[in-house]
């Protein structure tokens, strides 16, 4: 083929259009994709979204009404237990991970956090029901908040590792040659200067684990009762869906709709916290 | 007496650091531990034919997971090649045609919305909208129209798995080394001839790994699968066929196993599921590490 063929250029360059073509096409049919998604959501669950659905518990089969307050108190109990645990042990990783950047021990640990990411949801829940649930000898929102805890740790520990490198050697220094103890420095110093990002882990840490049920099935379970004890079972806003997304009864599906919609917002939420604040939160010298 | 305290305060935090960092480690070996000793009675019991059998039939003490082992392994495949093109057309469009920019970002934002649904909406949803359309296709075939099983489980799957490998392979196609491209441009490749036979190629094991990853969050995925798959324990017949995979017949059949065996024999698969998925990561993370480095 020689530089003047026009022919085969122009046949090239007719490939690179329908090749940018498929790329445009594709990628608009993912966006499409989510917009179907949400605007379902939005046009079953907005119709659900009514004062019952915030403040009465669930009513017994083909009486009408009833609501997800149980579910939403028992959510919010095991997903604040959860990160309550969740919180002070990674950044503790965190901060370690930080410290210890290159040594042959953070790498091994790295990839441990890695693998605790990528192990089933479902598995954890087996997990925590054998160490948990069997010897205490029943199901509990506590054993539940455990189990998302677990969930929990990878994004608080990378967040806090990844903020914690961005802060300069010179501020540590400095607070160390002033004669501040490694324990002031950290307390004073680093996790100050890089609360931000810390924080915004603890936020993509709960996003992730507020719609799970999976774990939860063999560890909080589910109570339709009002509950407000962590060594009772509990019922969550996740169990609730998947307990009536398959049910015949148009009424339950209804606050199944709602239930969805109020997660997703929720959820939603804070990924956009996450998201308008991801710069202003950076560490920057 | 106070500078005492201070070093003692000091000596504690230290070592409470590296306590509980070594304990992620440790946590890991304990959920291998655990797992292991709780399904001891059902690799008594089942021996090795618990990976090959074919009847689960937990009322007369059969157990073979070898229907839920195909379930499993044809739901992730399906929605890895269905999820493929657009995976890595969204991570094209973002990492080599539109990496920087307003409503690049705007879109990388809306296909990360993807990840903040969660997967038992995913089901909720796909029960609803996606099984009756895959109804409707299953009565042109002839086929019996339940509208839940495999290929539905798949669809859903699919759209759940391309937030998950656009950011890696985004990741791994925009290190590309820019003299790369520049060269191929200067001898008047199009953009096209660029990606394919420049990023595409030197990108490869950080693209395989990046699907790797994801067959691994297919494989443990729960809750949509669950409600969509039609939970049958029978071998499935072809890709609409109701089926089981190993993480749904766990949620289901858990609570409710009755016996010891029983128990152990679905926390076996939960054993299996573990192994499967950790080798997946420490592979693929391998693999993309060397890949971004």
């Amino acid at each position: 083929m020689t530089p003047f063929d026009i022919r085969g250029t122009k046949r090239r360059q007719i490939k690179d259009r329908i090749f940018s073509g498929f790329v445009w096409a594709l990628t608009f049919s993912c966006l499409i994709v989510v917009f179907i998604i949400l605007f379902y959501l939005f046009e079953k669950g907005i119709g659900s979204i009514n004062w019952a659905l915030f403040t009465k518990g669930p009513k017994p089969v083909g009486e009408f009404g009833g609501g997800i307050a149980n579910a939403i108190v028992g959510s919010l109990i095991v997903v604040v237990v959860a990160a309550i645990i969740a919180i002070p042990l990674g950044i503790s990783v965190g901060i370690y991970q930080a410290d210890n950047r290159g040594k042959r021990i953070a790498e091994r640990i790295a990839v441990a956090v890695d693998v605790l990411q990528g192990i089933p949801s479902i598995v954890i829940g087996i997990v925590i029901y054998v160490w948990i649930v069997k010897p205490f000898g029943g199901f509990s929102a506590i054993s539940g908040s455990i189990a998302l805890a677990i969930m929990m740790l990878p994004p608080v520990i990378k967040s806090t590792e990844e903020t914690l490198l961005l802060i300069p050697h010179t501020l540590k220094e400095a607070a160390l040659g002033l004669g501040a103890s490694y324990y002031h420095t950290v307390r004073k110093i680093l996790i100050p200067t890089g609360m931000g990002g810390i924080l915004g882990g603890c936020i993509i840490g709960v996003a992730r684990i507020a719609g799970e049920v999976a774990p939860l099935l063999f560890t909080a379970f589910g109570n339709p009762a009002m509950v407000f004890s962590i060594f009772k079972p509990v019922d969550t806003i996740p169990k609730v869906i998947f307990a009536y997304a398959s049910s015949p009864y148009e009424d339950w599906q209804r606050i199944a709709w709602g239930g969805s919609l109020i997660l997703v917002v929720f959820i939603i939420i804070l990924n956009t916290i996450i998201k308008l604040f991801e710069n202003k939160w950076k560490v920057q010298f | 007496m106070k500078n005492r305290w201070r070093i003692l305060e000091n000596k504690i935090f230290v070592r409470w650091l590296t306590i509980v960092s070594l304990g992620t480690m440790v946590l890991l070996l304990l959920f291998f531990i655990t797992l292991f000793v709780s399904s001891w009675p059902a690799i008594k019991a089942n021996g090795l034919g618990f990976l090959w059998g074919k009847t689960w039939d937990p009322v007369n003490n059969h157990y073979g997971m070898y229907p839920f082992l195909v379930g499993t392994l044809i739901t992730s495949f399906l929605s890895l090649i269905i999820s493929a093109p657009f995976s890595i057309a969204a991570a094209l469009f973002l990492g080599e045609y539109y990496p920087k920019g307003v409503i690049p970002g705007i879109f990388r934002n809306v296909i990360d919305l993807l990840a903040a649904i969660p997967s038992v909406v995913y089901g909720f949803w796909g029960l609803y909208t996606v099984a009756p359309i895959v109804s409707k296709i299953e009565l042109a075939f002839h086929l019996p129209a339940p509208g839940v099983g495999i290929f539905t489980a798949s669809l859903v799957l699919s759209i759940m798995l391309v937030p998950y490998s656009v950011s890696l392979i985004r990741q791994v196609i925009s290190m590309t080394p820019v003299n790369l491209k520049e060269a191929a441009y200067a001898l008047g490749s199009t953009r096209t001839e660029v990606i394919t036979k420049v990023i595409i190629p030197s990108n490869i094991s950080g693209i395989s790994a990046g699907f790797l990853l994801s067959l691994g969050r297919a494989l443990g995925e729960t809750m949509a699968v669950t409600i969509l798959i039609g939970n049958s324990p029978a071998l499935p017949h072809n890709i609409f066929s109701p089926s089981y995979t190993m993480a749904s017949v766990i949620a289901n059949e858990f609570t409710e196993a009755v016996g010891e065996v029983y128990t152990s024999s679905l926390i076996e698969i939960g054993l299996l599921l573990f192994v499967v998925t950790t080798i997946i990561n420490l592979i693929g993370r391998l693999i993309i590490k060397r890949a971004i480095a």
